[in-house]
């Protein structure tokens, strides 16, 4: 720097923020946009949008379900900006848990959650959870059929959790059904709690990363110059940020968050389906019974995610998306039996008849979750071993293809509850819907 | 940290210090549960209890002439189905699918209940026809008294199948 003492020092305390967050300088290797996408720093710019835009809409919302649908359409027709307002926060939800998610698929794949980097992965997990739990909470607020009854969808899950379950619907809910304390709850949530917690672990998140010596990178860019953050990495910060504003602003003026008629105890629309992100949930419900499609399988799920740094490798997957050609052979084989499987079982399960008609007698416990979950977890098992042998994967090409297979599959559910699901939650053509 | 002079042995002071220490230790956990107890106490019954009303349980749905043999008339207020079998015999169902919560419809040409949520069917009586709901449709006792259909909101219960015992017959 050949600048005058005193303008440098000016010019870095109007960064100060900035470099607070950043260090000074970082590895040149780091910049390459296709290593990261740039999908951690748009989750935390996501942050920001939602925190400013909730505040505002604060400024409007009745949390009570007299008024809390009214103070919606309220806000919607007689203020300025005030449907472009709810837009932006309702658009920016959505995109915010596909941001989060892909940024944990990219950690997944770059390898960048074995230690140092296993507190970032574990607290990202917990953000991702904390994301999710916070577009649900929302869901409520505007007290239409499409939040009531997802809520209602949404809650009821949680009483097959054994023990505990009952209870904790219980309480999430303040009685026996939604209700007014349900939107007290959900209201203090929403706009306290979960934000809190949100920024708290951020901070967490971000310090590991420092401390971790910044963005993972492949071996052999290990020793690429550092070169200034200012202006290299907030310079192309500052260009995605810009994009994602002006792509949300677009999508916002162009497309309507959805509002229903008000919400009605006693009619469920038909179909009746939860929020698009608890879509593949709900499709694994209509195959399984719920203590397996609610409670075994995503907790295992979870477990296997927060266990996954610990398991020993001799291999180091830094940096690198795939660490041999074999390796991307056997994604993409995951990826197509996924695929394929996903797609004959719920044709099979639609066309043949239900289980409990093949084995009379049993509790359903047993012919709808048991012996269906046996089933897809053994068909597994079998693929992963074939796999293993065919392509010699080694233990982190095997997670990566385990990660493949359990993604395809989840889309795959969740496309078809989406798109495919008619009136019954019958199999439909997307045009038929 | 410095040390301090004095003249007790330093097993001794070592003693006292984890002594000390334990008792924060076991103090900070006393706190936290104290705490969490706290928590879970606000979340727990209050706001259900100054909600509800102890209103009469007993609701009268209608006259027994306006349900008539083999018929299945929804009770959307109250949330309930009621169900005439042929032989004049009435069965109060609860309205809400037992799999996850949302409303049943009744199907007037497949004679059964579907769920619009997860597509569970259930026939006339309840009974499960299929998945995903994992046990019939909750009943209600109905009583009926001076040609009234009456049903008791408190006594919403969960059954395994249906039994004859759940049927009330007009006298």
């Amino acid at each position: 720097m050949t600048e005058h003492p005193a303008t440098e020092k000016r010019e870095k305390s109007s960064f100060g923020l900035i470099l607070h967050l950043h260090p000074r300088k970082v590895k040149r290797s780091t910049l390459r946009f296709t290593l990261t996408f740039g999908l951690g720093g748009m989750a935390a710019l996501f942050v920001v949008i939602q925190v400013i835009t909730g505040l505002l809409l604060k400024f409007h919302y009745e949390p009570s379900p007299e008024s809390a649908y009214n103070s919606i359409l309220n806000l919607q027709e007689s203020l300025l900006f005030g449907k472009m307002l709810r837009n932006i926060h309702h658009w920016s939800a959505i995109a915010f848990v596909w941001v989060a998610f892909l940024h944990m698929l990219r950690t997944a794949f770059t390898g960048a959650y074995r230690p140092p980097r296993d507190v970032t992965w574990i607290t990202g997990l917990a953000l991702l959870l904390l994301v999710v739990l916070s577009n649900f909470t929302g869901y409520l607020l505007p007290w239409d059929q499409l939040s009531y009854w997802a809520v209602t969808v949404g809650t009821s899950l949680l009483s097959y959790i054994p023990l505990a379950g009952e209870p904790m619907r219980k309480a999430l809910l303040g009685g026996a059904e939604v209700g007014q304390p349900t939107l007290t709850n959900f209201f203090n949530l929403h706009t306290g709690v979960i934000p809190f917690m949100i920024i708290a672990l951020m901070a967490w998140h971000f310090w590991r990363i420092r401390r971790a010596g910044g963005v993972i990178v492949a071996d052999k860019d290990k020793e690429s110059p550092m070169v200034d953050t200012r202006p290299h990495l907030v310079n192309r910060e500052f260009v995605v940020a810009i994009t994602l504003l002006a792509a949300i602003f677009i999508i916002s003026s162009l497309f309507d968050a959805p509002l229903r008629e008000r919400a009605n105890p006693a009619f469920s629309p038909n179909p009746a389906k939860a929020p698009w992100y608890f879509m593949g949930l709900q499709e694994l419900l209509i195959h399984f019974h719920p203590l397996f499609a609610v409670f075994i399988m995503p907790v295992t799920v979870l477990a296997a995610a927060v266990w996954m740094p610990y398991i020993r490798s001799t291999d180091t997957n830094h940096g690198k998306w795939f660490l041999t050609a074999s390796g991307i052979g056997s994604a993409k084989l995951a990826a197509a039996a996924g695929l394929i499987v996903t797609i004959i079982f719920i044709t099979l399960s639609e066309i043949l008849p239900d289980p409990e008609a093949l084995l009379p007698g049993l509790p359903p416990l047993i012919t709808t979750g048991l012996v269906p979950f046996i089933l897809t977890a053994g068909t597994m098992w079998l693929f992963l071993n074939y796999i293993r042998k065919r392509f010699f994967l080694n233990r982190s090409e095997l997670i990566q293809s385990v990660i493949v297979l359990l993604v395809v599959s989840y889309a795959i559910l969740t496309v078809t509850g989406i798109f495919f699901r008619g009136e019954g939650m019958n199999l439909v053509w997307p045009w038929n819907l | 940290m410095k040390e301090r002079t004095t003249d007790k042995p330093a097993e001794q002071q070592n003693g006292r210090r984890n002594f000390t220490r334990r008792l924060w230790q076991i103090l900070g956990v006393v706190a936290l549960a104290e705490f969490l107890w706290f928590i879970i106490s606000l979340l727990r019954p209050s706001k259900e209890t100054h909600k509800s009303r102890p209103a009469e349980s007993l609701r009268v749905i209608g006259n027994v002439e306006e349900f008539p043999a083999g018929s299945v008339t929804p009770d959307r207020v109250n949330r309930l189905y009621i169900v005439r079998e042929k032989d004049g015999a009435f069965l109060a169902l609860s309205l809400t699918c037992p799999h996850l919560g949302c409303s049943v419809l009744w199907n007037e040409e497949t004679q059964q209940f579907d769920c619009p949520c997860h597509s569970s069917a259930f026939d006339r009586r309840g009974v499960v026809l299929s998945s995903p709901a994992p046990r019939p449709l909750d009943y209600l006792p109905v009583i009926i008294e001076e040609g009234q259909v009456k049903v008791d909101m408190t006594g919403v219960t969960r059954r395994k199948r249906f039994e004859p015992n759940q049927l009330t017959y007009a006298l």
